[in-house]
């Protein structure tokens, strides 16, 4: 045996390990690699046999995803006079003309501001009760704080036949605001678990502290015990946006046109003639990118987002 | 900091507002804290699922004008006996039963591999982290693309390594495979899941232990059963108990991978329950499903969280 201490693992094992753990990570990364890659060919390339990992760069897929096209003939385009801009150019290369704005940009924009909105207000309403459970003696806490992670359980279908009865009476379907509400209940359940937990970690002494200084309880909690939960608030945050990013089941029941979000709406993307697999992978690349930034800046936290705060490492 | 605390209270808030806060005792600030929600929950959650136990009791139909009449347990006796539902609840344990041992049997071994603490550990566990963060619908969109028999890279990479046409088999199309192929996408996705909670229990586990066993002379072999697998269980358990929940749930990957064909083979509870509420629009059926659905995820997962107290505690 080396020298070195029992429980550190041998420079063998260690070698072993990461080529193992390594060569997962490129398998698991493929599909994801191969979205993006798919997002920059030519729709050619895109469905070619042997599937093509060289091709020659096309922002095509890109364009078909911001446009709505439609195809013209040889003769028809010559009538037309020469394109004005590069984005009309490569739509004629594939004899189509482009016709108008697609609804990517829009069904994005829903996203975010149902995403945001959503966050906003249950990273609101999850913070005060969070520090509520957390320092003061509520009645019937656990029964409380059960209640708000069983609704979790719920099938989404499940809840969604009365909440779209519910909605069809209030005006509420494929509306931002229904979504907004009905996000923010979903959400309500992770931030405060897990605002409860990083509260649950600042020390008491320095509400005390304040409280002796004369601070009323409410300024204690804004002056004192937002600012050092700010990290946990803005983790928390983050999952609630991703959540309301993904959120597909409740967005196709619910929503239809001026709601859409871009979850239900990317798999819907047809290009002129048959499924438009570029465009399709554009549109996906764009909407899962600012996930795979967040996953980054969130990693020293993602335990605990994903388990509600149960596992905290 | 100058002056006594009365004094920077008087210059941080304007007096009005200090004085309206300073009134509130600790239980209302707990209630005004609390309320929101609550009642927030109660509007989004209780009071639905209280709507839908009571349509469930009815023939109700969303798409119809026609009042409802009260049927009593007609709907339920329907759904158990209908032989479609039987096949989804079939449909989902496979499922459910074939992720979960995947996910445990892979996210395990990765987590074991992890904790070796080789060079770069943190970067390419942020990498196999990455597709469980993002959104199943759209990836489950694009692993159609993937699964193609002409020119999906899936039956190009298996024709590459086994020498079968790629052209001869379809994962979503053929009977024999597309159970599997749902099995194989949320594995791919939810697998890090189970890794990431798997790493948290290795990690929890003190060296002094393991030197406490190496001094006894426990073979490596012996540590890793009597050491290892029983402090980590109670982690395992944990991800197993939400990944089961999620995966009872689950709609949107299965519903974009395969739309719950070939035929109703991989026709998931929530898929079926979809179909009945928002396809045939059988509203009062449906609600009675959503109540059978709900009463067995609380059920299997109250008496699951109770044995996994019993692990804990021992």
């Amino acid at each position: 045996m080396s020298g070195h201490s029992v429980t550190e693992p041998s420079n063998r094992q260690k070698w072993i390990s990461g080529l193992l753990v390594i060569t997962y990570a490129v398998i698991t990364i493929m599909p994801l690699l191969w979205i993006i890659a798919t997002g920059f060919k030519s729709p050619e390339d895109a469905i070619s046999y042997p599937p093509k990992v060289v091709f020659e760069p096309s922002v095509e897929g890109y364009v078909n995803l911001f446009t709505a096209r439609t195809r013209v003939t040889p003769s028809m385009e010559e009538t037309l006079p020469p394109p004005d801009t590069w984005y009309e150019q490569i739509a004629r290369e594939s004899g189509t003309v482009i016709v108008g704005p697609s609804r990517y940009g829009q069904r994005f924009l829903n996203s975010v501001i149902i995403g945001f909105g959503s966050t906003f207000l249950s990273i609101f309403f999850g913070t005060l009760a969070a520090y509520a459970f957390s320092r003061f003696r509520v009645p019937i806490k656990d029964d409380l704080l059960f209640f708000i992670l069983s609704t979790r359980m719920m099938p989404p279908i499940a809840v969604a036949i009365p909440i779209f009865l519910m909605f069809r009476q209030l005006g509420l379907n494929d509306t931002h605001l229904g979504m907004i509400l009905l996000y923010t209940a979903v959400n309500l359940s992770l931030s405060v678990w897990l605002l409860k937990g990083f509260i649950d970690e600042i020390p008491l002494e320095y509400e005390e502290a304040a409280l002796i200084d004369g601070y009323t309880r409410f300024q204690a909690f804004y002056k004192v015990v937002l600012p050092q939960a700010a990290t946990g608030i803005a983790s928390t945050a983050i999952f609630c946006l991703i959540f309301a990013w993904n959120e597909y089941a409740f967005a196709v029941l619910l929503t239809s046109g001026t709601a859409q979000t871009a979850p239900p709406f990317i798999p819907t993307i047809i290009g002129v003639g048959g499924k438009d697999w570029p465009a399709v992978a554009a549109g996906a690349t764009l909407f899962l990118i600012p996930v795979m930034i967040f996953t980054i800046l969130l990693r020293k936290h993602l335990l605990r987002g994903i388990t509600f705060g149960a596992v905290r490492k | 900091m100058s002056g006594n605390p009365i004094d920077r209270i008087a210059q941080a808030t304007p007096p009005s507002l200090a004085n309206r806060f300073r009134g509130f005792s600790d239980r209302t600030i707990a209630w005004l804290f609390v309320g929101p929600s609550i009642i927030l929950l109660l509007a989004v959650n209780i009071f639905p699922l209280i709507w839908t136990i009571n349509l469930s009791f009815t023939n109700f139909k969303a798409n119809r004008l026609r009042d409802a009449e009260y049927i009593g347990f007609r709907n339920y006796e329907r759904i158990l006996t209908d032989a479609d539902t039987w096949q989804s609840m079939q449909a989902t344990a496979h499922f459910l039963f074939w992720t979960i041992f995947f996910q445990v049997l892979i996210g395990f071994a990765l987590a074991y591999l992890i904790n070796k603490k080789f060079k770069g550990n943190d970067l390419w566990t942020t990498i196999i982290v990455f597709p469980m963060m993002l959104s199943p619908a759209v990836v489950g969109n694009f692993w159609t693309f993937l699964y193609q028999p002409q020119i999906g890279l899936f039956n190009y990479v298996v024709s590459f390594f086994s020498g079968v046409d790629p052209s001869s088999f379809s994962m979503i199309g053929d009977v024999d495979l597309a159970p599997w192929s749902i099995v194989i996408v949320d594995t791919w996705m939810w697998t890090p899941f189970v890794m990431l909670i798997c790493l948290a229990g290795l990690r929890s586990i003190p060296d002094s232990i393991y030197e406490a066993a190496e001094c006894d002379r426990a073979s490596k072999w012996r540590q890793f059963w009597t050491l290892t697998v029983p402090m980590v269980l109670p982690f395992l358990m944990l991800a197993v108990l939400f990944r089961g929940i999620e995966n009872f749930k689950m709609f949107d990957l299965v519903v974009q991978l395969t739309g719950g064909g070939p035929g109703s083979l991989t026709t998931l509870t929530s898929i079926d329950l979809k179909r009945e509420a928002f396809e045939k629009w059988r509203t009062g059926y449906a609600s009675a499903y959503a109540v059978i659905l709900f009463v067995t995820v609380f059920g299997l997962a109250s008496i699951y969280v109770k044995a996994l107290n019993k692990v804990k505690e021992r």
